[in-house]
């Protein structure tokens, strides 16, 4: 009687622990898989990192170990950064994103506005459209959109960038915008409608502020869109004046059959160097934004 | 009382309202949606103009001779479909597609699962290590891909030749450039699968795994019973959605072969950039573009059933 009660309060006992063991098993298991595949994905951009250290000199001589610089030397920076057509390039990344950002983030709030809060006949249907507009790629519009840029006189003119960026970032910044909205509860704009709001002054005072972190998402989405761009400004633009960094880069440095990579590789790092940073800080509110969807319900 | 006295006065207030109601509701409406029209109007404006008038006039596009000059009718769409080189172009474009959405899925699954297991504290730094190639704009990684794939003296052929391999020409034979851009393409896509299902997995509640211990599951069945439906939704939102990108992706080969060797990793978009604007001949690679339509409405078509779907649900 004792000796079965005995062997029933140790079986649990024992259960349990094997399963903290295999908890831990587990545990370190995942780790060691996820070190493995961070070893794996980080292999690219450990070795854009390394080539940009390089000297000209030490990649001609096609010699040794090309996983580490043997005389790491900044000399490809210090090239790209008294470059005039390097800082011409990145300049011009620069405004087109902040005037795409800034463009579309207005159109898609007050869209998103109007398609939540205000509704009219057809809202619906345009909401739908949004989100259908979303799935068309670039690379469906570029050729007529050629046509139409050319129309317009703007084919090697960078401002072409400024028209057709928001068209990329727009649906889906007015997606996200529409999410963050609907979930402000309707109280808080028809207490203000009551108090003498009216619908601009409640979009700014409340909406804003309440929805910044949808906010935060939709721009950095416009963000990474604009900046990493290739096809729209490889198509349309092709003077070394007007062109953005990623095309800039393709174009400049790689002169005929000469291949300057270390210069390449240090002007990937200066460009990839943006968004890595606006990530490593803003990660969060952008995952926020993307998964939404997929976090409710 | 208080209840009797409020009942009267909303009746004393509702008869005179009934009497006032068309008129000031009527120009509060028209305010209102005259209000809202006008806040919807750019992005009205920026879609009809430069995405719903584009799609429509490539159509028309299309259909021209090379000098715009005549209407051919469906004529390039004819003269593509017996050239050999689109032939390869449907295929490549097809297998780059689905082989890259598969793997991009099946890695993804994994690693938001490896993921999972960890603590909540140590996961942030993990993820952010993983997002980095999906944070650094895609044509500057490929740059380092092609230098990684560079055939004379590179980090690939160099590891090989230690190990005693001979040096492969990962871009210069077809098959192995085919598999160099998926490559490319995967570990490009993978970061966004991750964080995808982290995210649904993490909106599995944890009393339904309880419950499939308690009646005796092993991780297998609670893999397929528990979590694989619970994220049905969100697995198929996202490989639909990731089906449309990945088949209309210009960067990576562009960059990379730039459709070579012999045409043999041409996609659909690349090919139309090479055809349309290299060699000017705009008709016929708006054609090409258009070749994408069908396979890319029938995608969004789900994704927006998934969307609706699950919207309802949330609703519900």
């Amino acid at each position: 009687m004792s000796g079965a009660s005995l062997a029933a309060g140790g079986i649990p006992r024992r259960a349990t622990a094997s399963l903290h063991r295999q908890r831990v098993w587990a545990l370190w298991g995942s780790y060691a898989a996820l070190a493995v595949f961070v070893v794996i994905f980080l292999v690219p951009p450990f070795y854009m990192i390394v080539t940009s250290l390089k000297s000209s000199a030490e990649i001609s001589a096609q010699q040794g170990n090309p996983w580490y610089p043997h005389s790491p030397t900044l000399e490809n920076f210090i090239y790209l950064l008294t470059y005039n057509n390097f800082l011409r390039y990145f300049w011009n990344s620069v405004w087109v994103t902040a005037l795409t950002v800034l463009v579309s983030m207005t159109i898609s709030i007050m869209a998103a506005f109007s398609l939540t809060r205000m509704g009219f006949w057809g809202s619906q249907t345009i909401a739908t459209g949004v989100f259908l507009s979303y799935l068309i790629p670039a690379s469906l519009l570029f050729i007529p959109l050629f046509q139409i840029v050319g129309w317009l006189g703007l084919i090697n003119n960078t401002w072409s960038l400024v028209l057709l960026f928001p068209t990329l970032a727009v649906p889906f910044c007015t997606w996200i915008m529409i999410g963050y909205f609907s979930s402000i509860p309707k109280e808080l704009d028809e207490a203000a409608l009551i108090d003498g709001a009216s619908y601009p002054q409640i979009l700014i005072r409340i909406f804003i502020p309440v929805a910044l972190p949808g906010i935060i998402a939709a721009t950095i989405f416009a963000f990474t869109i604009s900046w990493g761009a290739f096809l729209y400004p490889l198509a349309y633009l092709y003077t070394g004046d007007q062109l953005t960094l990623t095309v800039g880069i393709i174009s400049d440095l790689i002169r005929g059959d000469v291949f300057l990579w270390g210069k390449i590789m240090a002007a990937c790092v200066l460009g990839a160097l943006p968004p890595v940073i606006v990530y490593a800080f803003l990660m969060d509110y952008y995952i926020a934004g993307l998964t939404s969807g997929a976090t409710k319900g | 009382m208080a209840d009797g006295s409020t009942f009267v006065a909303g009746s004393n207030s509702f008869a005179p309202l009934t009497r006032t109601r068309p008129g000031s509701v009527q120009r509060f409406l028209r305010r209102r949606s005259t209000t809202a029209v006008l806040l919807a109007m750019p992005l009205m404006l920026l879609i009809g103009t430069l995405v719903i008038y584009p799609a429509i006039y490539s159509l028309y596009l299309a259909m021209l001779n090379k000098r715009m000059t005549a209407f051919v009718g469906l004529g390039n769409f004819a003269f593509l479909l017996k050239r050999n080189t689109f032939q390869l172009v449907i295929f490549q474009s097809c297998l780059f597609a689905v082989t890259s959405v598969i793997l991009k899925a099946l890695l993804g699954f994994i690693l938001a699962h490896l993921m999972h297991n960890i603590p909540g504290k140590s996961q942030r730094i993990w993820r952010g290590l993983l997002l980095i190639p999906w944070v650094i704009p895609l044509a500057l990684s490929t740059l380092s891909w092609w230098w990684l794939f560079d055939p004379a003296y590179s980090g690939f052929n160099w590891l090989l030749n230690k190990f005693g391999f001979a040096s492969i020409p990962f871009l210069g034979v077809g098959w192995n450039a085919r598999i160099a851009v998926i490559t490319v393409n995967v570990w490009f896509g993978t970061p966004f699968f991750m964080i995808m299902y982290l995210a649904a997995l993490k909106s599995v509640p944890e009393q339904l795994y309880e419950a499939a211990s308690i009646d005796g599951a092993g991780a297998w069945q609670k893999l397929f019973f528990v979590t694989l439906p619970m994220m049905r939704n969100i697995i198929s939102i996202t490989v639909l959605f990731s089906l449309i990108v990945t088949f209309a992706d210009f960067d990576i080969v562009r960059i990379l072969t730039a459709g070579g060797p012999q045409d043999m990793t041409h996609l659909f978009a690349t090919y139309a950039f090479a055809v349309g604007i290299q060699s000017g001949d705009v008709p016929l690679g708006a054609a090409v573009s258009l070749f994408m339509f069908p396979i890319l409405a029938v995608a969004a078509y789900f994704v927006l059933r998934g969307v609706t779907r699950r919207n309802q649900e949330m609703a519900a």
